[in-house]
Parts: structure tokens; C-alpha cells; sequence
């Protein structure tokens, strides 16, 4: 009963973030051009390369480049949660009679819906440019999933920068000087393979390219990997990619509640 | 019965180097409104913090309702209304999604969530703006709309820390009216000021607090006895300073301050325009042009200066707040 207080009190914090969105479109709107332009720019600006892949980059561009999306709402969450922080709006939550989590788990239930909704806008985007996943319905519904999950692991990430931040507007860009080069760094865009030998141990060890090896495995194409060809992320990118997201989730988790918890203290 | 209590809360910041409160002691009875007053940071709202469970003192003891506030925190947050400095509403949002939301927080079910949003928007004169976002509100209408959030589940005990900073006049007075009218339906308030003003018109009772400690106690007529009514203040050339003063002195008979920068010398006055009228006759036959002369009621500086002998000390709160947070 407890328990179930909780969730609806985080569904009601859920429930205001679309309410936001409703009241400011734009923030919806730009949360999906931004990746389609994306799309669109990689498909035809860097499609020549893919010659002699089966169907053609798009391919592989497309995983790359849903994975790279939901680890960049990661920003999002951390500049929503530091604005709340800031603008005395926590003290009020704080002085209700609701569980001290439901602030910050409404928030990640509302960004993990407006990835449902920016990697749908992005499925037909790439339907659109030639992306046609091999592997059949179920597969790709795996597939959508497991970004889901990956965004909802990483937004635990968000909430914590969101709650150590002290300017709101700093915080997003933070966030990019982190997600930028961890997905640039894998195999999202570029083969791995063609990096200096050194830079492939990194990137191939990113849980950014053994989600999108992942992700490309269940929508029907294989990736190749470099150096690390043999090693278990690069053989079982699935569950590699879920213990990565239990592990996110295990740090960040704990680390929110706490800093959360001792928000009070600022002042 | 008391609402609430406070007894020898101490919170120290930066391992005890700033001392927020610094054994505080504090009883509101029951239905009754007190006006803590004290300058930026003298510890108003690290009190009120503590009091609403949102900080955990370092030491001390508090009760809210009879519920005491660090070990059953929950309970309070059941019966207690904030509203802070700032407008703690989503500002994206509109007034009535606010209320709405905030009540269903409260755990009120949809429809009464919405009833009560609806009463809340008129009795607080909001339900023509009640569609549009909060942006939009001035800042007189923001606040009412924090306060009317704070009032959801007719709380016992109520928390306002400065709820008029920050106002324009106006909005300030339409402030006052509304707590008023709280005030007369019962609720017990605890409310934080700057302003003498502010606590002499809102508070049955008032405590001064300084340095984390409440340093004086009474009724407004109580302390302002302390403080000596009105103060006449004038303003001479610097070569006059000295010949104008002994004339003050001893037309008033009081102790003067005299303030060498602003060239501003003060003194308390018992009856008013008759020592003014006094003050300027012999200043003319003594030659002395004032540049300006003025009769200031008691203002919380002058409070200050009676209770403590030292200027009321204006420490930034922000400032202090963020070498508080210090991250470890």
C-alpha cells in the first residue's frame, strides 16, 4: 500500500512533465528535430562510406544513431531536475507528506516516455531514408525496448548531475562534455575497426558501442568489432549492455537518493 | 497549548565556523501569529527550515502540533503549510495545474483536488488568471498563488518566510489582507520579516532574532517602547556637526548617534513636531542651515541598535548559503 502511495505520487510528478510539454510544444518539437536532422545529415552526408554494406549505412546508422539519442535525454534530465533545484520549487515537495523519491523517479518515468515517443518520430524517420531492419517484429520490438532501458539506466545519471549541479544552465552543457565524446567514441558512426589500436580498446569496451552492437544484433545486421573481437562484450553485446545498465543503476541510484536526501542542507 | 516549540536548536555550517542558530528558543501558542524578525541572515529562515523538516538541526529540540520534527517528520509535513522567499510553483504550468497537482501530492482524490483548486483560486482573487502559465503572473499574484498551494490541506500550522520581499507596495498591502484573513480562520502562524512594519501589522507577537538567538520578545507596543517611538534625523553641513548635536541633545534631552559619513545626526523624540519645531528655531539662531531633516518611525535598524548597540549586521544570505553547501 506504501509502496503503491509512492508510484502514484511519482505519476503525478510524471504527470506534470507532460503537462509541461503541452504547455511548451517547443520542447517536444526540438527534442525530435534535433535527431532527425541527425538522421538525415549522417544518411546522406556520410552514406558514401558504406559501400559494400548490405543494405547500405543506414543500416548500422540507424542503432548508432538511436542509441546516441537516448543517452543524449540524459541532459535533459539533469537540466529539468537542477531548474527544480533552483528555482525553491524542491522545498515545496520536500514539505509534503510524499516519499522523498517520487520527485526524481516521476522524472525518469516522464523522460523515458518522451524517448518513446522522439525514437518513434526517429523509426520512421529512418523508414523513410531506407533503414530496413531484417530480423522480423518481435526483434525489433526487443530492440526498441532495450533503448528504453538504456535511456531509463542513464537518466538515473542525469538525475544525480541534475542534483549536484548548481546552475541549471551550466548543467546540460556538462552533460555534453561527457555524452558527446562517449558517443562519438564507439561504434555508432564509424567502424571501431578503422581507429588506432589503442582507441579501439576504449571505444569497443563503451557501453555506448555494446548497446548499439546490441541493438544492430536484434534488428538483423552483425558488428564488426576491432581489437576486442574476442572478449565477452563484443561476443554477447545483449547482456553485456543489461549488466551495464544494472551497474548505472546501481551506482547512480544510491548516490541520488543520498545527495537528494541531503538537498535540505544547501541553506 | 503551544503549536509550536523550539528549544536550543543549534545548526553550525562549515564544522561550526557559521553559526546559523546558535541555541534557539521558541513557543507560538496556538492560533496566534508570531513575527520573527531579524535582518538577512540572522537565521529566520534556517529557522523556519527546521521547523518545516526540511534541515535537521545539529542539536536542540522542536515540535510541531505536539509532533516532534526530527523524529517523526512526516507526520508534520501532514499538517503544515510553507511558502517560502521564492514562488515555489512550476512556472510552466498554470495556476490551477499547480493547485491541482499539489493536491493530488496531498493525496486528495482528482475531483476534490479540483474543488478545492477552484475555492483556493477565488478566495486568493486568481481565477481569472487561472489558465495561464505562471510566467505571466506579476509578483504579488505568484505569491498569493505559492501561499494559496501551501493552503490545500488546511494546514494548523502555517510558515511564511518573508512572504512581502521583494513586493511592490501594492502587492504588499493585497499580501497583508490575505494573511489576515488566514489569520482570523485560525490557523497558527509563524512568519518571517524584515520589515517592523510587516510584524506590527500581522503579528500578535514578535521575537527578534540576531546571531541564531532570539534576543527580545514582546508585542510590537513592547518593543517599540524599548526602541523609544519616532526619531528625529537631520542631516548638516560637516563643520556643523558638533554645534548641532549639543542642540539636540538638549532640546530632545536624549542621547544623540551621530553618523560622521552621511554628516546624519539621530535621536529619539517623545513629542514630535513640537521638538522638531524647537530644533529648527534654535538651529536658526545658531546659524546652522540643516540639509535635511526628517521624523523616521522605528525602523528594524533602530530596533537593533536599542536591543544589541550594533547596526543590524546584513550578512548575504545567498552567499553564505553557497559557502555553507560546499560540496564535500
Amino acid at each position: 500500500m506504501k509502496q503503491f502511495k509512492g508510484l502514484s505520487d511519482a505519476l503525478v510528478i510524471t504527470k506534470r512533465q507532460l503537462l509541461q510539454l503541452t504547455r511548451v510544444p517547443e520542447v517536444l518539437i526540438f527534442n525530435t528535430i534535433q535527431p532527425v536532422m541527425f538522421v538525415l545529415l549522417f544518411r546522406y552526408v556520410f552514406g558514401g562510406l558504406g559501400a559494400g554494406i548490405p543494405g547500405g549505412y543506414v543500416q548500422l546508422l540507424m542503432p548508432g544513431i538511436f542509441v546516441q539519442t537516448v543517452t543524449f535525454t540524459l541532459a535533459a534530465t539533469a537540466q529539468g531536475l537542477a531548474q527544480d533545484m533552483e528555482k525553491g520549487l524542491i522545498d515545496r515537495f520536500r514539505s509534503l507528506p510524499i516519499a522523498r523519491s517520487a520527485l526524481v523517479v516521476g522524472r525518469t518515468f516522464g523522460d523515458a516516455l518522451l524517448n518513446i515517443v522522439v525514437l518513434f518520430v526517429m523509426g520512421i524517420a529512418g523508414y523513410l531514408v531506407g533503414w530496413r531492419p531484417t530480423s522480423g517484429a518481435l526483434k525489433i520490438a526487443e530492440g526498441f525496448l532495450m533503448l528504453l532501458f538504456f535511456g531509463y539506466a542513464l537518466s538515473w545519471a542525469g538525475i544525480f548531475a541534475g542534483l549536484i549541479s548548481k546552475d541549471s544552465r551550466v548543467v546540460a552543457n556538462v552533460s555534453f562534455l561527457f555524452t558527446f565524446p562517449l558517443t562519438f567514441l564507439s561504434n555508432a558512426f564509424a567502424s571501431t575497426t578503422s581507429m588506432p589500436k589503442p582507441l579501439q580498446y576504449v571505444a569497443e569496451w563503451n557501453p555506448v558501442s555494446t548497446m548499439v552492437a546490441a541493438v544492430r544484433q536484434l534488428y538483423g545486421f552483425h558488428n564488426k568489432f576491432g581489437v576486442t573481437a574476442n572478449s565477452y562484450p563484443s561476443q554477447h553485446p545483449i547482456v553485456m549492455s543489461f549488466i551495464y545498465m544494472v551497474v548505472l543503476m546501481a551506482v547512480f541510484i544510491p548516490l541520488s537518493v543520498r545527495r537528494y536526501n541531503r538537498a535540505g542542507d544547501k541553506k | 497549548m503551544k503549536s509550536i516549540v523550539a528549544e536550543n536548536l543549534i545548526k553550525t555550517y562549515r564544522n561550526g565556523e557559521v553559526k546559523a542558530l546558535d541555541g534557539l528558543n521558541l513557543d507560538v501558542e496556538e492560533g496566534t501569529v508570531l513575527g520573527i524578525l531579524g535582518p538577512n541572515g540572522a537565521g529566520k529562515t534556517t529557522t523556519v527550515r527546521v521547523l518545516a523538516t526540511l534541515l535537521k538541526p545539529g542539536s536542540g529540540h522542536a515540535t510541531v502540533g505536539g509532533i516532534d520534527v526530527i523524529k517523526n517528520p512526516k507526520a508534520v509535513r501532514e499538517i503544515i503549510g510553507l511558502s517560502g522567499q521564492y514562488a515555489a510553483v512550476d512556472e510552466t504550468l498554470t495556476g490551477w495545474d499547480n493547485l491541482v497537482m499539489f493536491g493530488r501530492l496531498y493525496h486528495l482524490s482528482s475531483n476534490e483536488s479540483k474543488t478545492r483548486a477552484e475555492e483556493l483560486l477565488k478566495q486568493f482573487s486568481l481565477t481569472d488568471s487561472a489558465k495561464r502559465p505562471i510566467k505571466t503572473y506579476s509578483g504579488g499574484m505568484r505569491r498569493r498563488l505559492d501561499l494559496a498551494a501551501s493552503l490545500i490541506i488546511r494546514p494548523k500550522v502555517l510558515f511564511l518566510d518573508e512572504p512581502t520581499t521583494g513586493l511592490d507596495p501594492r502587492g504588499r498591502m493585497e499580501m497583508w489582507t490575505v494573511i489576515e484573513n488566514l489569520v482570523k480562520e485560525g490557523v497558527t502562524l509563524l512568519l518571517t520579516t524584515q520589515y517592523l512594519e510587516e510584524a506590527d501589522q500581522l503579528a500578535d507577537d514578535i521575537a527578534v532574532i540576531d546571531r541564531g538567538k532570539v534576543i527580545a520578545r514582546g508585542t510590537s507596543d513592547q518593543l517599540k517602547g524599548q526602541v523609544g517611538g519616532e526619531r528625529l534625523e537631520i542631516i548638516v553641513a560637516q563643520s556643523d556637526l558638533t554645534t548641532a548635536q549639543g542642540i539636540i541633545e538638549r532640546v530632545t534631552g536624549a542621547k544623540s548617534l551621530v553618523d560622521a559619513g552621511l554628516r546624519k545626526i539621530s535621536a529619539p523624540v517623545k513629542d514630535g513636531s513640537q521638538t522638531l519645531i524647537e530644533v529648527i528655531r534654535e538651529f536658526d539662531s545658531a546659524k546652522i542651515h540643516a540639509l535635511d531633516l526628517a521624523m523616521k518611525r522605528p525602523s528594524l535598524d533602530d530596533v537593533f541598535m536599542s536591543l544589541t548597540g550594533h547596526v543590524a549586521e546584513e550578512v548575504q544570505e545567498e552567499e553564505v548559503s553557497r559557502k555553507k553547501g560546499g560540496r564535500k
